[in-house]
Order: structure tokens, then C-alpha cells, then sequence
């Protein structure tokens, strides 16, 4: 039963993952990568990492993936879209990536084990990651969150600068 | 894993589906008559006899027999799928819902949180609903939605932390356990005030969450029509109707469980206890509950029978600018008086 289950999740994930890059659609590309996200989070809940699985599905099944509709929307990429690289810049290009998936394909296989029978369920529980994150790691994890702190001061001090023109933005209110 | 469970997993999720839709039709029956007492009419008095009780069954039936139409240019594949998407998007999450002592689908460990997660995904069916209509009021709507939706989930997200601080658990049956004993021991009135505040913005915040006025800008019949799903016929409208009064009971749900006692009575001589009959302890509890859960729901349709609509300014102006900061705050004093009082 479990690898059953195991084994339509694992092919569904590959399936949609192929369709992300195969479909010519920027939209429907984006929508199966939803599907992929999604398909990993349900591995994790049968790894027994709710918590990681609930993560995922907010954070990139959820919001990033919000975002990144909006921008394929917003852009208005239509099906004509075309990515035209040609002559020997694109056979070089083709030799990279395929060597580059070899890389990481091998080291994959390199750091594999065979899986251990018994499993320790209380890895994924909140109280065990957040001991790990707010304890061992929490230099790393406040340095992360000063950083994103400095990139959302950024993006706001980037976007209020004034407008060359003194005219004032339509429709946005007096502050 | 074993196939009694699976089996255990089909009767839940059936017994969802029945009871999401015996809501929403005694919710579109009461949001008529409360819409049309409000406006000093009487609503729908003909159907089935005692004030047009059968009129949202009648409605369905005509839903289940009219045209699938689907539009020329919409994307058929993407705009099939999306009302599918939304309606099992909101059975999922009411699986984690509280509705007795034994009556919940699963008492996950991180139940409150999975509800989170799992909720958050039907805003993909909406933008892929407003974008395969192909149509610029049901984009605009679908946008609209996703912008709202992801916008309040952080004040929703912040102030359900208040009562799971105070608890310490995300389990549903561990943070409804936690408010036993009358209505005094209720998640609202624990850690006074904050906890009140932490209610009143989720309620609030909710309303963004499943589109209803004065958030209802998504759908603004005065300029989009009907919003994200301007395009939908049939079976596929009613099936996003299903789902957004299904969401309606959901929202309530979740503040019931978290701040009004779960399927706890408000005073505990009126609960009949586990020990002396569990089946009727489970019953008693669901009535609690559910009617708990309908009186919020009659609240969400007075507000929207009382006030104006939003502008999408003030819409993201109240969310960043009022809920947020009283959120943090709220978070900050509730911890902060959690760890005083536990050492």
C-alpha cells in the first residue's frame, strides 16, 4: 500500500517536473510546477516531516507561486514566446547542461544509502525543528532574517524614490 | 497504511462533502432572507411552503440541468479543472475540523497549521479560474482575489498564534481541550485582552480570506460582474458557490475551535460527559459546535447586508497598516507574558 502510494506520488512528481520545462505555455508551465511542489510536500508527510510538508505547501505551493502566476500574467507571455539561440553558442550551452545533470546525477548516486528499516518519527514534529533552528542554528537563522530585513528596506527605498516629472502617481493616496 | 484505513479516509471525506453541503444550503437560504429582511422585503416565500425553505434546492436542481458552457477562447484543460481544484481544496481543510470529541477527520499533530497550508491552495484554482476564462472581468477578479487572499493570510496566520502560544500545541483537539469548563475558559477570554484582539482581527481578516463585504472586491457585482467566475455555467458555478459557503463555515469553524470553545457548551452542566454515554457526548458536541458556527456565519451575512464595499487602497491599507502592526504587537505581549508567567 505505502509503495504504491509511494510510486504514483514519485511518478507524478517526475511527470509534472518534465511538463514544466516541455510545456510552451509560461502559465500552464507554472501551474504544473504547482503540482510538483505540491507532490514533494506529500513525499515529506510520508517521510514523516509534516511540519516541512505544511512549510512547503505555504510557502511555495502557496505564496512564491502567487507570485510568480502574477508575474507570468502580468508580462503577458503569450504562447509565441520564443527563446532563440542559435549556432555553436547553443550546442555549447546543450554540452554544459548536459554535463552539469551528469555532475549532479553522480553525486547523488554517490551519497545514496539503503534505507534503513526503522524510522525516527519525531524528526519532523515543531518542537524538534524548532530546537534545531532556535538553538544549534539560530546565528544563521537571525542572519537570514536580517537579510531579508535589508532586501524588503531595499525594494521600498528603491521603489519611493520621487519621480523625475514632479506629477503625482493616478490613483495612489497623499503619503 | 492499511485498506481499512483508506476505507475510514472515503467515509470522512463523504461525510465532509454531506455536511458542506447541507450548509450551504441553509446558508444561501438564510443570506436570502437575511438580505431581503434587511432591505425590508421577504425573500423567497413561495418554495416548499414555510417562507421558501426548498428555494436553494430548487436552485440546484436547475444548477444540476443547465448547459456546461464553455467559452471559445478560454483554456478549456486549465478552466475545467478550476472549480475542482477550489471545492477540494476546501474539503480538504475541513478534514482537521473539530466537530466533537471523536467526530474530526484526523487529529493531526500540526492540525491548525496543515488547515493553513491546505487553504492556501485555492487561490491557485481562483487565478486559474479568472486566467482560463479568458475574460478581463474574471482576470481581474481572479487577481483581485489572489492579491487579498495573500495579503490577510498574515494577520490570519499571526493572530491564530495567540491561542497556540497560550496552548502550546497545533493539534485542534489539544487547543479545543484546552477551553473546557464554561464559557469563562473560552480562547477569547484567556490572557485578557490580547486574545480578544487576536479574535476580532481574524474574524475580520477572515471576511478578506473568503471574499465577503466589506472585502468583496473580488467579486464586486457593480464592476466585475461576478468576479473570477463571471465565465462559469452549471454544474461548475455551483460548484464554486458550494465552495465559497463551504469556506464561509470553515473561517467560522476555525475561530470556534480556537477562541469559542470548540464543541465545548457554554456552561458545562448543559455537555452531557464521555464517560456516561459517548455517543451522545459526541452529538451534543457537534450541536455546540455547529451552532456556534452559525451564529458566525449569520454575522458574516449581516455585516454584508449592512456595509459598503472597500477600495482596493483601503482594502491594503487596513491589512498592512492595522491588522499587521496590532498582530505583532499581540504576538510580542502574548509571549512575552507567557514566558513571565511560566518561570
Amino acid at each position: 500500500m505505502e509503495v504504491a502510494l509511494f510510486i504514483l506520488i514519485a511518478l507524478v512528481t517526475v511527470v509534472s517536473a518534465l511538463l514544466v520545462i516541455i510545456r510552451k505555455n509560461a502559465v500552464s508551465s507554472v501551474l504544473f510546477l504547482v503540482l510538483t511542489f505540491f507532490c514533494l510536500a506529500m513525499l515529506y508527510v510520508m517521510l514523516g516531516a509534516q511540519f516541512i510538508a505544511a512549510m512547503q505547501v505555504i510557502v511555495y505551493a502557496g505564496a512564491i507561486m502567487v507570485l510568480f502566476i502574477f508575474v507570468v500574467m502580468l508580462l503577458n507571455l503569450g504562447t509565441d514566446q520564443k527563446w532563440e539561440i542559435t549556432g555553436p553558442v547553443r550546442k555549447w550551452m546543450g554540452f554544459g547542461s548536459a554535463a552539469g545533470i551528469l555532475l549532479i546525477a553522480v553525486l547523488a548516486f554517490r551519497g545514496m544509502q539503503s534505507p534503513t528499516t526503522e524510522m525516527d518519527t519525531s524528526i519532523g514534529t515543531v518542537s524538534s525543528i524548532g530546537e534545531t533552528m532556535f538553538q544549534s542554528y539560530v546565528l544563521p537563522f537571525e542572519v537570514a532574517s536580517v537579510l531579508l530585513l535589508a532586501a524588503i528596506i531595499g525594494v521600498v527605498a528603491m521603489i519611493s524614490r520621487k519621480p523625475v516629472d514632479a506629477t503625482t502617481v493616478e490613483g495612489g493616496n497623499e503619503s | 497504511m492499511t485498506w481499512l484505513d483508506l476505507l475510514i479516509a472515503v467515509a470522512c471525506v463523504a461525510g465532509v462533502l454531506g455536511f458542506i453541503s447541507v450548509v450551504a444550503l441553509v446558508a444561501i437560504w438564510t443570506e436570502r432572507k437575511i438580505s431581503a429582511h434587511i432591505h425590508d422585503r421577504l425573500g423567497p416565500m413561495e418554495t416548499g411552503g414555510f417562507h421558501g425553505w426548498a428555494q436553494t434546492i430548487a436552485d440546484m436542481v436547475k444548477l444540476l440541468q443547465k448547459e456546461d458552457i464553455i467559452p471559445d477562447a478560454a483554456d478549456k484543460p486549465l478552466f475545467k479543472l478550476a472549480p475542482y481544484i477550489v471545492l477540494s481544496a476546501t474539503i480538504a481543510s475541513f478534514v482537521v475540523l473539530p466537530f466533537g470529541a471523536h467526530l474530526i477527520g484526523t487529529d493531526l499533530n500540526i492540525g491548525i497549521y496543515y488547515l493553513v497550508a491546505i487553504s492556501s491552495l485555492e487561490v491557485a484554482g481562483i487565478l486559474m479560474a479568472g486566467w482560463a476564462s479568458n475574460n478581463k472581468w474574471a482576470l481581474f477578479g481572479g487577481m483581485r482575489s489572489a492579491s487579498q487572499m495573500i495579503s490577510f493570510e498574515i494577520p490570519i496566520g499571526l493572530s491564530l498564534l495567540i491561542p497556540i502560544m497560550i496552548v502550546g500545541s497545533l493539534s485542534m483537539q489539544d487547543l479545543v481541550g484546552a477551553q473546557a469548563g464554561g464559557f469563562w475558559n473560552w480562547g477569547v477570554f484567556s490572557h485578557l485582552p490580547f486574545a480578544m484582539i487576536a479574535f476580532i482581527v481574524y474574524f475580520w481578516a477572515s471576511l478578506a480570506e473568503v471574499n465577503r463585504t466589506p472585502f468583496d472586491l473580488p467579486e464586486g457585482e457593480s464592476e466585475l460582474v461576478a468576479g473570477f467566475h463571471v465565465e462559469y455555467s452549471g454544474m461548475r458555478f455551483a460548484m464554486f458557490f458550494l465552495a465559497e459557503f463551504a469556506n464561509m463555515f470553515l473561517v467560522a469553524g476555525v475561530a470556534v475551535a480556537l477562541f469559542l470553545g470548540g464543541w465545548h457548551a457554554p456552561f458545562s452542566f448543559l455537555e452531557i460527559s464521555a464517560e456516561s454515554n459517548v455517543i451522545l457526548h459526541n452529538l451534543v458536541g457537534f450541536f455546540w459546535f455547529a451552532s456556534k458556527g452559525m451564529v458566525l456565519l449569520f454575522i458574516q451575512q449581516w455585516l454584508r447586508w449592512t456595509l459598503p464595499r472597500l477600495r482596493v487602497d483601503q482594502l491594503m491599507h487596513v491589512c498592512w497598516k492595522i491588522f499587521l502592526p496590532f498582530s505583532f504587537v499581540n504576538v510580542l505581549i502574548v509571549s512575552l507574558w507567557i514566558v513571565l508567567t511560566q518561570s
